[in-house]
Order: structure tokens, then sequence, then C-alpha cells
């Protein structure tokens, strides 16, 4: 399964063997296929996946088809940097998407650049992996947008006292709680207790405790969808009734089937709404489904886009060659992706406006679009 | 002080899944001296296994949670495991019985991993979402109780307590009453001796992983009805901190094992609560470390002379 | 070993003239070459404790993870103390190796001391618990990124100094183990109450392995972090110490050869693999399983120990049989 890509796209460079000339594009993908954070890297390499088939299907890029070559790194540190290297020297790839971890991203970044060859990151949301150099890009917020959107939006609803439950394994959530908590203070607001967790934890009802005792109006976990499907449960057993605040790692598709009702009237932000009328998210969605049954998560929102962009920089660019093409890629502006109208700014990081979503009847509702 | 209390009331039923995985890693190293490194992934197994079964089971029982569905899924996944672990041993372990113990615990490092990979590639890497076979809501407690009356308790608790309790009688049942167990007291105590006095000794062995892997598969059920977030890693972290437990209770000492996965579970509660969950895995491993250094045969075993 | 001495010499100078060649490899060969070096360390230096000195020792990676962040974080900080010149630059990368080496060595010691009075299974549960206890300390050291991870090291590591320093430790284990120290070493393995019984001291032989085998993973660390130029706390997790001990074990305990040779196809056969699960014509079910490493070597260690336990160059007996 994992290796279908291949086998698309080589079914695609046979069909397509009139047209081209000089042969497939070759994109290099490194995510964690196997190991502690497969989820996350099934993901987003679900969601390249489907762009670059949609892509082929479409006639490919510059008349030639896409063939995506995907390596995985085995949730493993030291791995980035030898299959990047493999992807570069080996296989001749124009251009590298991956990955998800911002550790692994910043491991695999140096490499890319060394190389001068663009990267770029679905989902890394550290901001140094994008300082590494001019080559290396990212599609999804970073940390101190999402903080601050979640953070006004608390205080506009006259939530005043606001306890954290952070997930200090995932650089992503520190990040997060940082941006908000310095957000939420600088505002006037009070944060009452901070707890912490880790991914992978299944038993919160020690941190919610604390938490209860607290008396918070609000309680913000900016985690991934496996613990907080969790923590929004134990936590309305435990008798916490106030809503839940978190960012875009919520998305995913156990959360509302693990925590039932538990999530009903709390917030998110988010890139995409799935009720999102906009043609494109419905065509995502629906493609995602029928492709791999099951409603796609953000990191497969993000891994689409981030093959979307790189195709459409290299339509841009006119051609594959590295210089132009990160050119290209730097001077991508508005575009409609399913995450959201992406544009990268100077620093190559991506603006693009958050929804602020809540959750009731069996799934999420539209609440507000905040612009950056 | 309601903190307090609360904190403990969540240890406890966290500690009695951590009693009954340990159970299963105590009585086989009593029988072989031998720590079953793939036990917690019996546990995950069993979450698996009653993910599985349970829709066509609670169909059975009349639709939707019920405590008969829930016990038929229980049984099925005890069923499941007790032939898994039987299995495991006849394979992997048995051939190597007469090898040093470093080579079949290395084995069963091997099997570990290979349960957890492949549960990853033939299950999904994704947590699923177990099913509802009971519905979990906090009890409401009487006002008369004053203050104590905030204290939350859910029916998931009780049935965990109430289930492991029941288990743990029963298994303390076939252990001190039945000729099997009488044969497994006699395999720890001096194996030689015991094949002599013609015991079965690959019978009993077998028995024994059958029961121990039992006990994790209730555990991995009993903890869904709680955490209905399951996935094929989830036996590294409940098999580290039960084994811990054992090792803790004395390891090869059935009470101990119990008494080691309660005060686990509700030392984990309060240092997690109450001090930081950063430390909540180096904490385990620390009371590990301290138990073996201070008091290896733990809180209830006696003391091992190693005899030459 | 016939005239250690001019061996270690001759390798040396043969890593020296490997290193001019080594400009022109393609970058990824190179990463694999470098990794093989590394990987050599670790396993030659986890042998001593496991082969010689039977303790099994499941916490290796913690080791060089005290050793990696311990030089990274030496050279990120006194990079520059010495001038900006290569010769300047490269001795403050050499400090930090030792450095990082005795970090190690010290932890190794911290571990070893508890750990005496414990057997087999007791001792790998505890070496876990201590790498997992180093890994813990990482986390929460902000000095050292903490969960963000350390990054920005220069990539001093290069073939001459990888292979180099694996030369110098091959000769320094081999030489320790053909001298009484080894004889201690393999008496403590072999039947600890019997050596103790004919007055062999073996406290000192079981901590001398853990705190050698640990100054060289620190080493090994060392490299590591200067050559990935990026480290991560998860990157030093229990998966990497059964990587090791896979090495160890295939190799065959207390063969340094079997465990070099070990070394090398370990890490060769996962980037083989890969090459293999992207070959087309394969069915699926294959390749998939050739991109599972982690299936494999489950596999593998069962298979190892069902068939072959002393696995490639090993000799049988070590512990004592129950």
């Amino acid at each position: 399964m994992i290796r279908l890509p291949a086998i698309f796209s080589a079914a695609f460079l046979a069909a397509a063997f009139s047209a081209a000339a000089a042969g497939p594009i070759l994109i290099g993908e490194y995510a964690s296929l196997t190991g502690a954070s497969a989820s996350f890297g099934q993901s987003s390499h679900k969601g390249t996946a489907l762009a670059v088939e949609e892509i082929n299907a479409g006639g490919g890029v510059l008349g030639r088809p896409l063939q995506l070559i995907t390596e995985d790194d085995q949730s493993q540190a030291g791995q980035p940097a030898t299959i990047v290297r493999k992807l570069i020297s080996q296989d001749k790839v124009v251009a590298i998407l991956g990955e998800v971890a911002s550790s692994k991203s910043l491991e695999a970044a140096p490499i890319c650049q060394q190389e001068k060859i663009p990267m770029i990151t679905p989902a890394s949301t550290n901001p140094k992996v994008t300082e590494v150099g001019d080559h290396i890009f990212r599609i999804c917020f970073i940390d101190p947008f999402q903080g601050t959107v979640m953070s006004k939006f608390a205080r506009e609803n006259g939530w005043k006292k606001v306890a954290v439950l952070t997930d200090v394994k995932q650089d992503y959530s520190v990040g997060l709680a940082e941006c908000f908590i310095r957000d939420f203070q600088a505002g006037g607001g009070e944060i009452v207790r901070e707890q912490k967790f880790s991914t992978g934890d299944k038993d919160f009802k020690p941190q919610l405790t604390s938490i209860k005792a607290a008396r918070p109006d609000a309680v913000f976990v900016p985690g991934y969808y496996a613990e907080v499907s969790l923590i929004a449960k134990q936590a309305r057993l435990l008798g916490i009734k106030v809503p839940l605040l978190g960012g875009d790692g919520w998305v995913g598709d156990s959360l509302l089937k693990v925590a039932g009702k538990a999530l009903d009237g709390s917030f998110f932000s988010s890139h995409f709404s799935e009720d999102d009328s906009a043609p494109k998210v419905r065509n995502f969605v629906g493609k995602f489904q029928e492709k791999y049954g099951g409603v796609p998560d953000d990191m497969a929102a993000l891994g689409y886009d981030s093959a979307m962009i790189l195709a459409d920089a290299m339509r841009r660019a006119g051609t594959t060659d590295a210089a132009a093409l990160r050119d290209a890629i730097a001077a991508t502006s508005g575009h409609d992706g399913v995450t959201g109208k992406i544009t990268l700014d100077a620093r190559r990081n991506a603006s693009k406006p958050a929804v602020i979503l809540t959750i009731g009847d069996g799934g999420f509702r539209f609440v507000k679009k905040v612009e950056p | 002080m309601i903190e307090f209390l609360q904190q403990l009331i969540n240890g406890l039923s966290q500690g009695a899944i951590y009693a009954l995985i340990a159970l299963g890693y105590t009585m086989v190293f009593g029988v072989l001296r031998f720590i079953n490194f793939a036990h917690g992934d019996i546990y995950m197994l069993g979450a698996f296994a009653g993910f599985y079964a349970a829709p066509r089971l609670m169909a059975l029982a009349g639709g939707g949670p019920s405590y008969a569905g829930a016990a038929l899924v229980l049984v099925v996944a005890m069923g499941l495991c007790a032939a898994a672990g039987a299995v495991i041993e006849r394979v992997c372990y048995r051939p190597l019985r007469a090898q040093p113990r470093l080579t079949v615990l290395i084995a069963a490092i091997g099997v570990s991993l290979f349960l957890e990979n492949g549960g990853q590639y033939l299950l999904g890497a994704n947590p699923q979402a177990f099913p509802e076979i009971i519905t979990d809501a906090a009890i409401e407690l009487p006002a008369s109780w004053g203050e104590f009356s905030a204290l939350t308790i859910t029916v998931g608790q009780v049935i965990v307590l109430g289930s492991a309790l029941v288990l743990l009688a029963a298994l303390r049942a076939v252990v001190m009453k039945t000729r099997t167990g009488m044969a497994m007291r006699a395999l720890s105590l001096n194996p030689l001796a015991a094949s002599l006095m013609g015991v079965n000794t690959d019978a009993v062995i077998s028995f024994t992983f059958a029961i121990g892997s039992a006990m994790a598969g209730a555990a991995g059920i009993l903890t869904s009805i709680q955490q209905p977030s399951i996935d094929p890693l989830m036996g590294i972290n409940a098999g580290l901190k039960a084994f811990v437990a054992a090792v803790l209770g004395g390891i090869g000492n059935i009470p101990g094992a119990a008494l080691g996965g309660v005060i686990i579970g509700i030392l984990e509660a309060l240092v997690v609560g109450y001090i930081s969950p950063t430390y909540r895995d180096p904490l385990v491993f620390a009371v590990l470390i301290l138990v073996l250094l201070l008091k290896p045969s733990g809180l209830m075993g006696k003391p091992e002379r190693e005899k030459v | 070993m016939r005239r250690p001495k001019t061996l270690l010499v001759v390798a040396l100078a043969l890593c020296g003239a490997a290193s001019f060649f080594t400009g022109g490899i393609n970058p990824y060969y190179y990463d694999i070459l470098i990794t093989i070096g590394i990987n050599i360390l670790l396993a030659v230096s986890l042998n001593l404790v496991i082969g010689y000195t039977g303790q099994f020792s499941l916490g290796h990676a913690g080791f060089m993870a005290v050793g990696a962040y311990s030089s990274a974080w030496m050279t990120l900080t006194f990079g520059l103390i010495l001038g900006t010149s290569p010769a300047a630059s490269g001795s403050v990368y050499l400090l930090a190796l030792i450095g990082g080496g005795l970090a190690a060595a010290a932890a190794g010691l911290v571990v070893g001391v508890p750990s005496l009075r414990l057997r087999g299974d007791y001792l790998a549960i505890v070496t876990l618990g201590f790498s997992e206890i180093i890994k813990g300390v990482i986390q929460n050291a902000e000095p050292l990124g903490a969960q963000r991870g350390l990054g920005g090291m220069a990539q001093h590591t290069n073939f001459f100094w990888t292979f180099a320093i694996v030369a110098i430790a091959i000769y320094g284990i081999l030489t320790l183990v053909h001298s009484t120290y080894g004889s201690g070493f393999l008496a403590v393995r072999d039947d600890e109450i019997a050596a103790e019984a004919m007055g062999i001291n073996t406290t000192k032989y079981k901590v001398l392995a853990f705190v050698l085998g640990a100054f060289f993973a620190g080493i090994a660390g060392g490299l590591y972090a200067h050559f990935k130029q990026f480290i991560h706390p998860e990157g030093f997790n229990f998966l990497r110490s059964v990587d090791i001990v896979v090495m160890v074990i295939l190799g065959g305990m207390g063969s340094t050869a079997g465990v070099c040779l070990a070394a090398v196809v370990l890490t060769i056969l996962p980037e083989f693999l890969r090459t293999v699960s992207g070959y087309d014509w394969l069915p699926g079910p294959v390749r998939d399983l050739a991109g599972n490493r982690m299936i494999l070597y489950s596999l593998l260690l069962i298979l190892l120990m069902l068939t072959r336990p002393q696995g490639l160059f090993g000799k049988l007996a070590f512990g004592r049989r129950k």
C-alpha cells in the first residue's frame, strides 16, 4: 500500500510516454510511514500521493508526469538525513516534500539547503526550520499566529481564566501553548493552571483533576486528536464543563469517534473546514474518501497542498531547474489550497487565514475566519 | 483534600489495570524465571481482539452497550489472548528452555517488536475508537456526603475495580485450590523436583502463559472502557509500568503483583497531579531501580539465594 | 593478533589514504560509510559489555546520547574559542569528542555501580531504565534543546576521523581483552560466583566494562552529532539500543570480528531493503515487508535465537545455564 504511488506513476509514465520528451519529473518525499509517528506520516503521505495522482490525471506538469519517490524514515532520528541524501544524490529529485515533525525537518533541511534543492515542509511548525536557508519553505501556520488566534477568541468570549494542558513531547504543542500564554496574558487574561502530558498517554485524570480544582473558564489543549479525544472524554467525566480550545492538531478521523459528545461546544483553530462549501475542499475530501476510505485530517490536507504548490511553482517557473523553481516557490501568492489561500512571505512561511470551528451534532461547524 | 482523594481514586482504577497485567509477568517469572518482554503487547492484542469482536458480540447481547455484552467481549478477548500467549510460548520460548536466560530474553524482545510493528502494519498506525461496550458516566454521589459529593467516581472505574477484584479472586482460587495451581506452585519452587513428582512441566507452563495472557487481555478490555482509543503501540508503556509493579510487589508473588500495581497506579497519579507529568516515566524507572537496589525481592517476596 | 601495534599504524595509514578518495563519493554512499564506522564503534563497545563481560545492557543508546549532547554542546559553546582556522576548530572538535566520551564514561560509572548486584533480566531492564532516565533529563534540559532537538553543529566528522577512531578503539579493546583484564572479563561472564570464589574482583571488572563501553559509545555519539548536525532525544531511544544489541548478537557475543561484520551488514541491509522495496516488479506484500525494517529485525532476532544464538562468529557458552 505504501508503494502504490510508485505503481500509479509507472502506469502514468507509460500512458504519457507519447507526450513526455524527457521522462517523468522526480519529486522526493520523506515521511514517517512506520514507527511511533506513523499516523502523521501516513496521513501526510496519503494527501501528497493523492495530489500527485490528480496532477498526473490532468496531464502532469510541463507535459511530463510527476513521479513521487517516497522514503520511510521509520520515525527514527538519523534516518531523514540519510534518505534525503539518497533522494538528492541517488534518485536525483528536483525537490523534496517533508517532513511533518519539526525535528526531522531540521535534520534534513541543512542537506537540502547545501545541495540547493528546494524543500517544502507541509506541517513542521518550529520557526527554526525555514531559518536554515532560502531553499526551505513551509506551507503551514507557525505557532505565533495560531496561538494569538485562539487567545483573542478566548478573550472575546469573556473567558478570563484559562488552564493550559500541553503535550511536552510535541514541538507543535509546546510552541502553540507558549504563544497562546504570552498573548493571553498580554491581553489581561490569567493562566490559572498549566499541566502537561506526553504523546501516547491515555490517562489524563490526574492532570484534569488538578485543572478542575483551579476552576478555569476554558481549557486550552493544543495537542493532537489522539490524546485530545481522550482528554475531552475524561474531562467531562470528571465534571469539567467548560469549553475546550485547541489548534489544527485536533483534526483527525478518530477525534469524534472516540470523544463522542464530549467535545460539543468546544472550539479550535484550523486551516480548513470540512463543511467548507468551497468546491476545492469538497472535491479533496471526496477524492480522499474514495481512495483511502475515511476522512482526511489536517496532515493529509497539508500534504496535498504541499504537492500542489510545488507543481504550481513548476508551472510558473516553466522549468524544473532548481534555482528558478526555488524562486517560483518563494513567489507563491494566493494559492488556492484546501488549507486556505496560501501566500509565502519573505521568511518562506505561509501566511494564510485561520478558521475557528466548533463541534456539535457529530461534526465541525464554521464559526469565523481570522485573517493574518 | 478533595483533590488528593480524587487523585487516589484515579490512581486506584489505573492501578487495577497495572495489577492485572503484572499478574502475567509475575506468574511467568514464577515458573520460568524469565521476564516475558512481550507481555505488554498481549494487553494490546486483547484491546484489538475486543475492538474487532465487540460489534458482533454486542449484537448478540441485544445491541448497544450492556453489561451482558461487555462480559461477552471480556471473555472472548481473554480467550483469544490465552491462546495467543500459549502459541507464542510454544513456538518461541519452549525451544529455548535449555538455553541461557539471555537467549530467551532476546527472543522475547523480538516477539514484542514483531507484535508492535506487525500490528502497525496489519491494524494501521492510527488510533482506533474502541466501541462503547459500557456507557461510562459519573456516578452521582449523595449530597449527604457533604464536600465529598464533589468527588467524581465513574461507572467505568467501578467496573474496572470490581472486575479486577473478581479476576484476582478467581486466579487465587485457581492457584490455591486446583491441582494445576498446585503444579504451578510446585514448579515455581523447584522445577526439577516437580517434574520428578509427575508434574507435566510443558503443560503447566503453557497453562501459566495462557492464564497470564488472559489477565492481560482482560486488562486491555477494561482499559478500553475508560480510554477508548487503542493503537498497536499501547502495550509498551503499560507493560513497562506493570513490570515495575510486579517487581515492586515481589516478582513471583501473586498478591504482591496486585499490591504493586495499585501502588504504582496511585504513585503515578500523585506525581502527575502534584509534581509534573514529565516525571511520570522516569519516576517509574526510579522506583524500579530503588527496589532492585534496596529490596530486590520486592515488598512481599522472599529473598532468593542463588545456589552454586 | 600478530604485532598489533604495526597493524594499528597500517590501519591508520590506510584510513588517511582512503580519505583522499572520499571527496568525490555520492553523498548518500558517504552517509552509509560514515554510519558504518559509527555503528562498528557502537557495536564493538557494547560487545565489551555484553559479549566479553556477560552484562546484558539494553541502555547503550543512553551513553551515546550523553556523548552526542556533551560534544555538541562543547563545540557549539567553545567552537570559536581557539579561532576559526581548520586546525583550531579541528582541535576543539577532538577535545569535544574526548569530552563527550568522558561524560559518557561518567554516566557508565553511575549506571554500572548500582547494577552490580543484578543479573540477566533485571540488569537488562535497569539499564533500559537508566537510558530512559538519561533521555528524560535531556528532554527537560533547555540548554540542550529539550524536545526541540539540538542543531547547528558543523560537520567535523569525516572518513578519516571516524575510521581512525574505530581502528584505535578496536586496537584498545582487543589489547585489553587479550591481557589479564580480558581473562577477568571472561571469568565474570562465564561464572560470576566461581570467579568471586577464585578471588577475582568481579565488581572492578563489571564497572570497568561499563565505563569503557560507555566511553566509546560516547565518542560514537560525538561522531554522530557532528555528522548528522542535528540530534534529538528520541534518536537515542530503546529502539536505537536494540539496533546495537542486534549487531552484537548477530555477530556473536565475544567476537570482535563478528561484531564488526554484523555492524557492516546491518547498516547496509536497511539501505539495500529500501532499494528492494522500490522495485516495481516485486509483489506488494514482499515490498512492504522489505520496507518495514522493524518487522524484519524482530523476525531476525527470533529466528536467530531459535536457530543460532551464538550468532555468526560467537562461541556458544555464555552465562550460566539453568
